[in-house]
């Protein structure tokens, strides 16, 4: 918004209130749609001047009045005085239906302002409060079996939990991909009262509390089987949690994919199990990547499961099958339990490294959501132009060498006929001259 | 599909065939098995407490299994509590921003700002934890102390032990409360519930914005008189949808709040209680019959979910805006 272009602006506002004036033409200049999109500069005006009263008048509140204290409380304060300054002055030139749509206008705006600021500012104080953490090489190579919680941040580091997560997240991945893919294959392809019936069941299922999830598994694997609690319990249980966000994801993907498509594969013969191999995953390829991403990002952060079903250690376990084994959001979690300014550090710090995990598997995930068939065949068009330029640069550099190299021959070779041809000549006069002496003698 | 309808009437299926639906057919069952297993395990583990129990457990307030005397109830209204202070502030979180990326954003910011809400929903709740513990929680308290000292006259919003002529009252009185979990939690929630809304505001028939449009509506008379009529059944099932994650969520919950085990109707004083939390907090010392208990606790919360998600999920497919969501 350009809100402080005021010197500019001010000579135009006297032009728009004189224009205001005239009822005919501001009505006219309402009702065009051009005007949906454009900020006047009464807008500007009003949203400035409405802006300096509440903070005058928050100021006087704030320091004389009433002190309420904080900085939310000036921010929010302000806010409700902007709100209700705007709308008086907006009243002043406008009927009431367009201040009602400006009052609307700027309370969404702040609405999602509000949002996305609070969501950057939550990832950029996590990131932010771990730095002090994150620049030690040892906080990624060593675990914490020997570091004490009055230790300096040299010493101890979270690779433990690092392994645990991959290890946990790659048995979870192994069991719902071919489980979530199989399930919403069936979902799309044999229509009937019972894959509706599963899929209300699944849909009830996306939002399973984790930790019922976990109570599950406890009660199963850990109570009934009497096994150990292990990473292997943990991958059980973050699989019961990702199985339907993976499920539904993919249910919608594979919606989505043409039936002339479908239909032009059996029509040339193909039986189901061959459109469905050959046709239909192909096309909602990138789709089902996305889909599995997103549940592997879910899956990563998920706390409460790995409490319950694999409990904690500070020492490196790369065996899923016998005790604990610790994951990045479980040790955040133990890190910040404990009160030691170096632990908590600890703590932001692999919340860090657990975000930024999330952030990098997101990012594959968008690059491959956005490929469109288009997009990929200019892109192996732009590969098979780029060897075949490659190929051609070759060949040309391969010319050029050789080239060079039968001149450098030729040359050389010239160069040993003439040496042939000096040696031959000064043979031919040393031989000439050679029998003179000879003959002199 | 269709496309399977003219072959089941004509030919037999071919053996790949048969044996492919076979599988998927068999995959579709484990899943349905694995879902209705957590309801059947858990009540068979909660059985135990329950009889031992039996309607004392929906009524009492304490929890003392290894004395016999134990109940939800303080529990199931504190995560209630909790929910409804996260859904009645993100509902308009995300009323306001669906409807700006749906209406009020340029083009070019469109598709970055859809990416980011899908983003904010893949953040660990660990995450949001860490947030609300080490920075909200700070300057949060003097707007809970100003609005308990002001509007301590509604019955929630009082603070037994606040003395409003005191402004150097202690703090303690004010954190850790259901207020501060709630805030964590809506934020939680505001992602899921955006993402439905977003996309069941964008569905709406084009010719009747135009008609609304053209007929001189302002913008928010567009939206008031096509967009929220049509998106009614999404913000209604979106809401649920946050609802049913805010009852269940647990590690941010556990990290800000003080757990007590009696009913705490105050939301601005330290001291709450939820089911997930309770369970996170009491399974490591907890004796078999304790578990038990803790069983029964985790399939009360499962069922409240799973009502809520399926009023949702019905909520949504009913609304105009189909198979959207």
């Amino acid at each position: 918004m350009t809100v402080f272009d005021t010197p500019i602006l001010n000579e135009e506002s006297s032009l728009e209130r004189g224009s205001a004036h005239e009822a005919p033409i501001q009505e006219i200049h309402h009702d065009s749609p051009r005007k949906l999109n454009q900020f006047r500069v009464s807008d500007v005006l009003s949203m400035v001047g409405a802006l300096a009263a509440a903070l005058s008048m928050t100021t006087i509140i704030f320091t004389i009045l009433a002190p309420v204290g904080g900085v939310l409380g000036f921010l929010l304060i302000t806010y409700i005085l902007f709100v209700i300054t705007y709308a008086i002055l907006v009243s002043f030139d406008e009927t009431w239906p367009i201040v009602r749509d400006r009052v609307v206008l700027v309370a969404v705006h702040s609405l999602a302002i509000t949002v996305f600021a609070t969501l950057v500012f939550i990832v950029v104080f996590a990131i932010g409060r771990g730095l002090s953490a994150l620049p030690h090489l040892n906080f990624f190579t060593q675990d914490m079996s020997l570091a004490g919680p009055l230790d300096p941040l040299d010493k101890g580091g979270i690779i433990h939990a690092v392994v645990g997560t991959l290890i946990q997240i790659g048995i979870a991945l192994a069991i719902t991909i071919p489980l979530g893919l199989t399930t919403a294959v069936f979902l799309n392809e044999v229509p009937g009262a019972f894959s509706r019936f599963v899929r209300t069941i699944v849909e009830a299922m996306t939002a399973l509390p984790s930790i019922v999830a976990g109570l599950f598994i406890y009660a199963t694997f850990i109570l009934m089987f009497g096994l150990d609690k292990s990473g292997f319990a943990a991958a059980l249980a973050i699989s019961v949690m990702m199985l339907p966000i993976m499920i539904r994801a993919s249910d919608v993907v594979l919606r989505l994919v043409p039936s002339t498509l479908k239909e032009a594969s059996i029509g040339l013969g193909a039986d189901n199990f061959r459109t469905m191999w050959q046709v239909t995953l192909p096309t909602a390829r990138s789709g089902l990547v996305t889909a599995i991403i997103l549940a592997t990002a879910r899956g990563i952060g998920e706390t409460s499961p790995v409490l319950l079903t694999s409990g904690f250690t500070a020492a490196f376990n790369a065996d899923p099958f016998h005790g604990p084994m610790v994951s990045l959001p479980l040790a955040v979690f133990q890190f910040v339990k404990s009160p030691e300014p170096n632990m908590i550090a600890r703590g932001f710090g692999t919340a860090a490294v657990l975000m930024l995990l999330v952030l990098v598997l997101f990012i594959i995930a968008r690059i491959i959501g956005g490929e469109t068939v288009a997009k990929k065949e200019a892109r192996a068009r732009r590969r098979r132009q780029f060897v075949a330029n490659l190929v051609e640069a070759y060949r040309l550099l391969a010319g050029a060498l050789a080239t060079l190299v039968s001149k450098i021959s030729s040359r050389s070779s010239e160069r040993a006929r003439s040496m042939e041809a000096r040696m031959n000549s000064e043979r031919r006069s040393a031989v000439a001259s050679s029998p003179a002496p000879k003959e002199n003698e | 599909m269709t496309i399977d309808t003219p072959r089941k009437l004509t030919g037999v299926r071919d053996r790949v065939d048969l044996i492919y639906r076979g599988v998927t057919r068999s995959g579709g069952i484990i899943v349905l098995v694995i879902m209705l297993a957590i309801g059947v395990f858990l009540g068979l583990r909660a059985s135990q407490a329950i009889t031992a129990d039996g309607w004392a457990f929906f009524w009492q307030q304490a929890w003392e299994p290894d004395s016999g005397k134990f109940g939800i109830a303080a529990v199931l209204i504190g995560t209630f509590l909790i929910a409804l202070v996260a859904v009645s502030l993100a509902l308009p979180m995300a009323l306001g921003t669906s409807l700006y990326i749906s209406e009020y954003a340029p083009l070019g910011l469109k598709r970055t700002l859809i990416g980011l809400v899908d983003l904010m929903a893949a953040i660990p709740s660990v995450v949001y934890g860490l947030w609300g513990f080490f920075a909200l929680q700070n300057s949060i308290v003097p707007i809970a102390r100003w609005i308990s000292q002001n509007f301590g006259w509604i019955p929630i919003f009082a603070v037994t032990g606040a003395d409003p002529n005191d402004p150097l009252a202690t703090n303690t009185l004010f954190t850790s409360s259901t207020f501060i979990a709630g805030i964590v939690v809506a934020l939680m929630i505001t992602p899921i519930m955006t993402s439905i809304m977003r996309e069941v505001f964008s569905q709406a028939p084009i010719g009747e914005r135009e008609g609304a449009l053209g007929l001189g509506a302002t913008r928010w008379g567009m939206i008031r008189s096509v967009i929220l009529p049509f998106g009614v059944g999404g913000i209604i099932g979106g809401t649920m949808l946050g609802l049913g994650r805010a009852l269940g969520e647990t590690i941010a919950v556990y990290m800000i709040i003080s757990p007590i085990f009696v009913i705490q109707p105050h939301i601005l004083q330290n001291g709450a209680s939820s089911i997930s939390s309770l369970i996170a907090l009491k399974y490591g010392e907890a004796s078999p019959f304790g578990m038990s208990a803790l069983m029964a606790a985790g399939l009360t919360l499962f069922i409240v979910t799973l009502i809520v998600n399926f009023g949702a999920s019905a909520i949504v497919a009913r609304s105009r805006s189909g198979a959207s969501s």
